[in-house]
């Protein structure tokens, strides 16, 4: 596996656990990626865990589970991790920008599983970033993809102007700036 | 009509050099063919039976002079020099080579066009009323929204990868030119109490082997929230909608399973946490676009034309092209013409290199240099004076595109089939062409009138067949090419569904079924009605009994 934050490889800190005694064998506890089954299960005691050792937890979504099911907790999290099963799975798409825009988080937003080279910048449009992928080769790959597109025409959660918003900065008109824009992604 | 800036120029230009660094992968085998397919699928290229078929977006169906003449430069140099007009105003080229295509690509992007989304599970080309701007009907342009629709849905980062693919058609008239209600969303314009232009929002129509007329599920959406309910819809889509079963996947079985109430209530209540934020175009930006629509310097003419009347009392072949092929312009002295791909025996909706580049002059001579595709798989030159109809038509009648068949039954709308497609199960081209040449005689064909006769190949029903008067589809039955034939079937405002007559036909027997199904209405037609009003009253009975006899139909009824 290789991990690509922030548009560089890095080392993947995170610990992957499906078993909550596993959790609990870990002190200080994580960092941690658990999923929606044992947070809502064991969320007070992960949480009284933190309390009283420390520690850092993420969560994973699968696509059919809407951020909406974690709204109120997600200042918990350091990181949320969501999963394209197949490429053609666009759900994670939608979660990634619910998460970003509508619910303000503002962590790690990874996403991991059958990520192509030619998808990280809809990914990084809509708010991931950190990717986790098979091999060195294919984050290398995928890197090169980054650069691209400059120009794009919805607003979306990376800092770049849109072609509206250019067009509205060289002919003049009094319009929103690209800060504006950006911002008002923030529903 | 729309034109690039140099951001829309940029854009395409870097969607050209990422596609031929995939393509130089491809050929250098660093790609496989698996994993090339959804980076070639997002560009419009299909591999198909014999090759690969690129398909070019034609937004809206609009074309100028200079972008009909670089396709027929593609269609001679690239192609084997025609190209297939699509019913969903694309074109599709049938044998480029490979290495081709990126220099394909940045051909057209020279004038303006691409080949981005006309295929995957995206937002598709988005079709219009191909009569917008010029139509008398209009209540109001709908080019400017559709390129409003264009430029939001062009690489969408959040709808790329939908659990099927997507599309939106727009109508501005109250008669339905685009088959809105058969579209994933079809948006048909409307003017509120205050006279401000809104939209009528019906989702989840759609053809294949579920044949579904939209709902509506919002009566009036004022314009400028167009793009927020947009996104409202595809966003409940893109969650909600099966990807387990690819032919579940699209959204009329998600409107269908939630039920087109809760359906509405699920994107408003997404609708109302998104329609103040900055997706919706401001006024300027929406001005700006408008302005490129703004109608041509036209002449000021006498709506009366003398010279016309006197050309079509003395010539009975002009006087039935100007019945079939010529509709009514919004400004006096002037008249919108169908050029017709579908000459009798000919391929529907295929143009030759040199079809192309003659029509393209004959719109600067006879136009402003606007050409328009149609859904029905023809051409239109939308700004015709009266007094040139003539010399219009004897210039297209000595390129064989003067068929004076718009409406009528051999302008048939025909997929590519068996010939090119590698879903088909049958044949469609020698089909339509059967069918036609036994449609040669012109007073019977004024005669019959106006009717709808479309052929698929296989049950995606590219060609939509559910919603023509006769419906033709091919089927295979252990090897052998068979066409069931619907009836009933309707496009416009009203449309609806065609049901199933009886037991298939072969490829021998369809086309004398075809003339049987023409005589039991001639014969039982009332006066004036067309084909659909008698079909309408008189149900399908009539028809069983000739086309299988008394018992065989009490058996098939
Ligand atoms: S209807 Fe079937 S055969 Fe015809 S073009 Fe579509 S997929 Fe191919």
């Amino acid at each position: 596996m290789a991990l690509i934050k922030h548009g560089k490889l890095a080392d993947n800190i995170w610990h992957d656990t499906d078993e909550f005694a596993e959790l609990q064998a870990l002190a200080p506890l994580g960092p941690v990626i658990v999923d929606l089954d044992i947070w809502r299960q064991h969320r007070d005691e992960i949480l009284a865990q933190i309390a009283r050792i420390g520690g850092r937890i993420g969560l994973r979504l699968t696509p059919g589970q809407t951020p909406d099911l974690v709204a109120a907790d997600l200042d918990h999290f350091e990181l949320i991790e969501l999963q394209f099963a197949k490429f053609t799975d666009g759900r994670a798409y939608s979660q990634a920008r619910l998460l970003r825009g509508r619910h303000g988080f503002k962590s790690e937003l990874r996403a991991s599983g059958d990520i192509l080279r030619d998808q990280l910048t809809f990914m990084l449009r809509c708010g991931f970033d950190s990717f986790l992928v098979a091999t060195d080769h294919q984050a290398e790959a995928i890197l090169e993809a980054v650069e691209e597109f400059a120009h794009w025409y919805q607003p979306a959660l990376d800092q770049g102007a849109t072609i509206p918003a250019l067009r509205r900065r060289i002919h003049g008109a009094a319009g929103a700036s690209t800060a504006d824009c950006a911002a008002a992604w923030a529903y | 009509m729309y034109r690039y800036d140099e951001f829309d120029h940029a854009f395409v230009a870097e969607r050209v050099e990422q596609f031929r660094g995939q393509v130089a992968r491809r050929i250098a085998g660093e790609l496989t063919e698996d994993a090339f397919k959804p980076l070639r699928l997002m560009n419009g290229l299909y591999l198909q039976l014999h090759a690969y078929m690129l398909r070019v977006a034609i937004p809206y169906g609009t074309l100028s002079a200079r972008q009909m003449r670089k396709l027929a430069y593609i269609a001679r140099t690239h192609d084997r020099g025609y190209g297939h007009f699509t019913t969903r105003q694309n074109i599709q080229f049938n044998w480029p080579k490979l290495d081709d295509v990126p220099t394909i690509l940045d051909e057209l992007a020279d004038v303006e066009m691409h080949a981005i989304q006309t295929s995957g599970n995206c937002i598709r080309n988005t079709t219009a009323d191909p009569l917008a701007g010029v139509a008398a009907d209009e209540i109001d342009d709908p080019r400017v929204y559709a390129e409003i629709i264009r430029q939001w849905s062009t690489l969408h980062p959040e709808f790329s990868f939908l659990p099927r693919k997507f599309k939106i058609a727009v109508t501005g008239s109250p008669n339905d030119r685009a088959v809105t209600r058969g579209h994933d969303i079809g948006l048909r314009m409307h003017r509120d109490l205050q006279g401000r232009p809104g939209f009528e929002v019906m989702v989840g129509g759609g053809q294949g082997r579920t044949p579904i007329m939209a709902k509506t599920i919002r009566n009036f959406l004022p314009v400028d929230h167009l793009l927020s309910y947009l996104e409202a819809v595809l966003r409940v889509y893109n969650q909600l909608g099966r990807r387990d079963n690819i032919y579940k996947a699209r959204i009329k079985i998600l409107v269908q399973s939630e039920g087109a109430e809760k359906f509405a209530e699920l994107v408003e209540a997404e609708w109302l946490q998104i329609r103040d934020n900055a997706v919706d175009l401001p006024m300027e930006e929406r001005d700006r676009i408008a302005a490129y629509f703004a109608p041509p310097r036209y002449d000021d003419l006498p709506d009366v034309c003398p010279a016309l009347d006197l050309a079509i009392a003395a010539d009975r072949r002009f006087a039935a092209w100007v019945e079939s092929n010529v509709v009514a312009h919004k400004q006096p002295g002037y008249a919108i013409a169908t050029i017709s791909l579908k000459p009798h025996g000919g391929i529907p909706g295929d143009a030759s290199a040199d079809q192309m580049d003659a029509v393209a002059t004959l719109s600067e001579k006879f136009g402003f240099g606007e050409l328009r595709v149609s859904y029905k798989q023809n051409l239109i030159l939308p700004d015709v004076a009266k007094a040139d109809l003539l010399a219009l038509w004897r210039a297209l009648d000595g390129l064989d595109l003067g068929t004076a068949n718009a409406g009528r039954i051999s302008d048939i709308i025909a997929c590519p089939g068996l010939d090119y497609c590698n879903l088909a199960n049958a044949r469609s081209i020698p089909i339509a062409q059967r069918i036609s040449e036994r449609f040669t005689d012109l007073q019977r064909e004024r005669d019959i009138g106006d009717i709808s006769l479309n052929i698929s190949g296989c049950i995606n029903a590219c060609a939509h067949h559910h919603v023509a008067n006769i419906g033709i589809l091919g089927v295979n039955k252990n090897g052998t090419e068979f066409y069931q034939v619907t009836l009933g079937g309707v496009a416009t405002e009203d449309a609806a569904v065609g049901a199933i007559i009886g037991p298939a036909f072969d490829e021998w027997q369809i086309a004398d079924a075809v003339e049987d199904i023409v005589d039991v209405y001639l014969h039982q037609r009332q006066t004036d009605e067309t084909f659909i009003e008698t079909y309408q009253r008189i149900g399908p009975q009539p028809f069983k009994e000739t086309l299988y006899g008394t018992d065989q139909a009490r058996q098939a009824g």
